[in-house]
């Protein structure tokens, strides 16, 4: 145990690693704006001095590696800064509450949890049990219609899916709303109601994947000599793959689902502008088509943590269901 | 309610499933053919006969339009195929006829899809009927043609918002949306494929520096940090005159040539100790010889399996970000902003099938063609790796 141990402390101490290079890129790649931040807030018109002053409030009189521990720091304490959609409304309004990044994101991003839940909720069982099938009956007819569909939707962009679910299922036979309005306070059922559509659309994109990777994962088992003596003894195909082969093989089932939901986390921008869904994805392309940078930041900060932390915990996983990965020569 | 329809359904495929299993046995005797059958494959046949009389059913219908032109286009489609695979086998020299006989119908569809395309992005001035910025008369001439529909036969898929013909638009998309998409691939391969075999070639501190600068940009999701680098990229193409699509194709080349590059490294890597590299060493041949003449003939077969994936994942996130309008930029014509400009006109389907047809043949035309590419690859992978279960 202790071994295990160590080797998921080291992976732990790798993505903590691996999440300060991202912030370093991060806010890098935002510092090769040309100009600065003052002018692009106040937009061409603006007095010098209130440029000054905007310019003395984010620190851009200091030097790089400094303000670089001040937003490190300040991301560390849950002070992402404040949106320049906020400030320019500040400067030009003179409005004198201000809205933080945190505070705008915070709702936005349970929102955003739910959805990817969701999303899990329906795809994981439903891909595993597909995946078992398939390869219960492999070569068969269904195989052979499983693989071209999900092949079809794992190839389909995410709006195009989007928008034959939203004409089936919500113009054609109003079954369902095509708009996910969602607001706090409302009702679980209702809110699950407006999340089923970009869910459903989720769940094509991602089955597909985790349910051709349980299919390759048994189906490379099934040749083993252990398969074979549980074939000799006469159990049912069914019982020597959920009995046998499935246990082997959850390893890489189970990384291939974290990774999926890590890839869950780039699909959920586009689904979430189809829908309108109010979510961390809306709330980004949004920021990045009127270039608020703080925002723009923060949340492609959040996306990368929440990725690397999905990537993390599929090696981890895989590492601890495998007794060979456990005990390394 | 739909729960337990869906419920009862089930139960009643159920019972119809081993209903027929026993009927059989009754009838059969004692065949193997009922009498080992399981009642998974039982539940199987009866679950397809009630998917394929549900889709009779439907096709029937009045207001089944759009089912009725997807099963249209999935026939035309699969019979195109099937005569281009049976065409391709008895034209040609010996050796495409041995290859178009080996192929499944999914590949030969795939093939004719990607051959179609090309010819429509290479000849698209010449096949559209007018020009994709070209502003006509009327904006929102409804598809169809139909003048009692508020059609209008000159423009067989009616006008845009600003009365641009849709039908040029899409031929033009092919140009534009897959032809930058196949610059961005051409991009990402040159950059990662040649640092991925100099790492792998050089090895030491190159292949160090190299290879943990790759770990962190892959570290960020790509369409994320595609968007975050875009927003950069626009203040730069405002000061700089420079257009947007530039940056858009060198920032999704840089982003999408970190996974060239991890497969170029893995793939020369195993090539780099071969005997014959050590030989091609010993006698004194330099670097570009030995990446060009040795380790590149011999990388061909995963690389170009991986060329097809990677134009694939580059189509889509380029269609992706001028979906959310930061890709391509009006007002050239491009699939990806089409669907956006047009998404509305799917509210209308109940009313008129044919204006919400628009915005899904621009969104279809990035599926199909997406699609026929991984079918392509995957017939591909399967006869590198001789896999036959």
């Amino acid at each position: 145990m202790g071994s295990v141990g160590k080797i998921i402390l080291q992976r732990l101490a790798l993505g903590l690693l691996t999440l300060l290079v991202v912030s370093i890129v991060i806010f890098t790649a935002v510092n090769m704006l040309p100009g600065d931040f003052a002018e692009a807030i106040l937009g061409q018109g603006a007095t010098p001095e209130a440029v000054a002053a905007i310019r003395r409030d984010l620190g851009l009189d200091q030097n790089p590696v400094m303000r670089y521990f001040d937003w490190l720091g300040g991301v560390l304490r849950g002070d992402l800064g404040t949106s320049f959609a906020q400030l320019n409304f500040q400067a030009n309004m003179g409005a004198t509450s201000l809205q933080t990044v945190a505070s705008q994101i915070a709702p936005r991003f349970s929102n955003t949890m739910f959805l990817a839940g969701v999303t899990a909720a329906i795809a994981v069982p439903v891909s595993l049990a597909l995946g078992i099938l398939a390869a219960l009956y492999r070569n068969s007819a269904f195989d052979k219609g499983a693989n071209i569909f999900t092949l079809s939707s794992i190839s389909s962009p995410e709006f195009f899916l989007a928008y034959v679910l939203i004409l089936f299922l919500a113009v054609l036979n109003p079954i369902l709303p095509s708009l996910s309005n969602i607001y706090e306070g409302m009702g679980f059922a209702e809110r699950l109601e407006r999340t089923l559509l970009p869910a459903l659309t989720l769940t094509l994109v991602v089955t597909a994947h985790m349910m051709r990777m349980t299919r390759a994962a048994i189906i490379q088992l099934l040749a083993s000599p252990y398969i074979e003596m549980a074939r000799l003894k006469g159990i049912s195909p069914m019982r020597v793959i959920v009995r046998h082969a499935l246990p082997n093989a959850l390893a890489p089932i189970v990384n291939v689902i974290a990774l999926n939901l890590a890839y869950l986390i780039t699909g959920v921008v586009v689904v979430e502008v189809v829908f309108v869904y109010p979510g961390i994805g809306q709330l980004f392309v949004d920021a990045v088509k009127i270039r608020d940078i703080p925002m723009v930041q923060a949340c492609c900060l959040i996306f990368a943590t929440a990725y690397i932390l999905l990537n993390l915990t599929a090696d981890i996983l895989s590492i601890v269901s495998n007794p060979r990965l456990r005990h390394p020569k | 309610m739909i729960v337990l329809t869906i419920l009862a359904g089930v139960a009643g495929l159920l019972a119809a499933a081993w209903a027929f299993r026993a009927i059989g046995r009754a009838a059969a005797g004692g065949r193997p053919r009922f009498r080992d059958m399981s009642f998974g494959e039982a539940f199987g046949w009866v679950f397809a006969a009630a998917a394929l009389a549900f889709g009779v059913w439907l096709y029937l219908q009045e207001g089944a339009v759009f089912f009725r032109w997807a099963v249209q286009g999935f026939v035309i489609f699969s019979v195109a195929a099937w005569v281009f695979r049976t065409l391709g086998r008895h034209v040609g020299t010996e050796a495409t006829r041995k290859l178009f006989r080996q192929m499944p119908l999914t590949a030969a569809f795939g093939i004719l899809v990607i051959l179609i395309y090309a010819v429509v992005a290479i000849f698209a001035g010449v096949i559209a009927p007018y020009g994709q910025e070209q502003v006509l008369a009327n904006a929102n001439v409804v598809a169809g043609g139909n003048p009692a529909l508020g059609g209008d036969p000159a423009f067989p898929l009616g006008t845009d918002q600003i009365g641009r013909d849709i039908l040029s638009r899409l031929i033009y998309g092919a140009q534009n949306t897959v032809g930058i998409a196949f610059a961005t691939t051409c991009l990402a391969f040159a950059l990662g494929g040649t640092f991925g075999f100099l790492a792998a070639t050089l090895g030491g501190w190159l292949d160090q520096v190299l290879s943990r600068f790759v770990d962190v940009l892959m570290a960020i999701p790509s369409l994320i940090f595609a968007l975050l680098l875009m927003t950069i990229a626009s203040v730069w193409a405002n000061q700089l005159g420079v257009p947007l699509t530039v940056f858009m194709v060198v920032i999704i080349a840089v982003i999408d040539s970190t996974r060239v590059y991890r497969l170029a490294r893995a793939v020369a890597g195993n090539i780099v100790v071969m005997d014959y590299i050590e030989a091609a060493k010993l006698r004194g041949e330099g670097l570009g010889y030995l990446i060009f003449k040795e380790i590149l003939p011999n990388a061909t077969a995963p690389l170009l399996a991986e060329f097809g994936l990677r134009f694939c994942f580059v189509f889509l996130t380029i269609a992706s970000l001028s979906f959310l309008g930061v890709g391509i930029q009006p007002p050239a014509a491009d699939w990806g902003t089409m669907v956006r400009d047009l998404a509305q006109f799917i509210n209308y389907a109940q009313f008129a099938p044919q204006a919400a047809i628009t915005p899904l043949l621009a969104a279809g035309a990035i599926a199909l063609l997406t699609v026929a590419v991984n079918f392509v690859v995957d017939w591909m992978l399967f006869r590198s790796s001789g896999l036959k279960e």
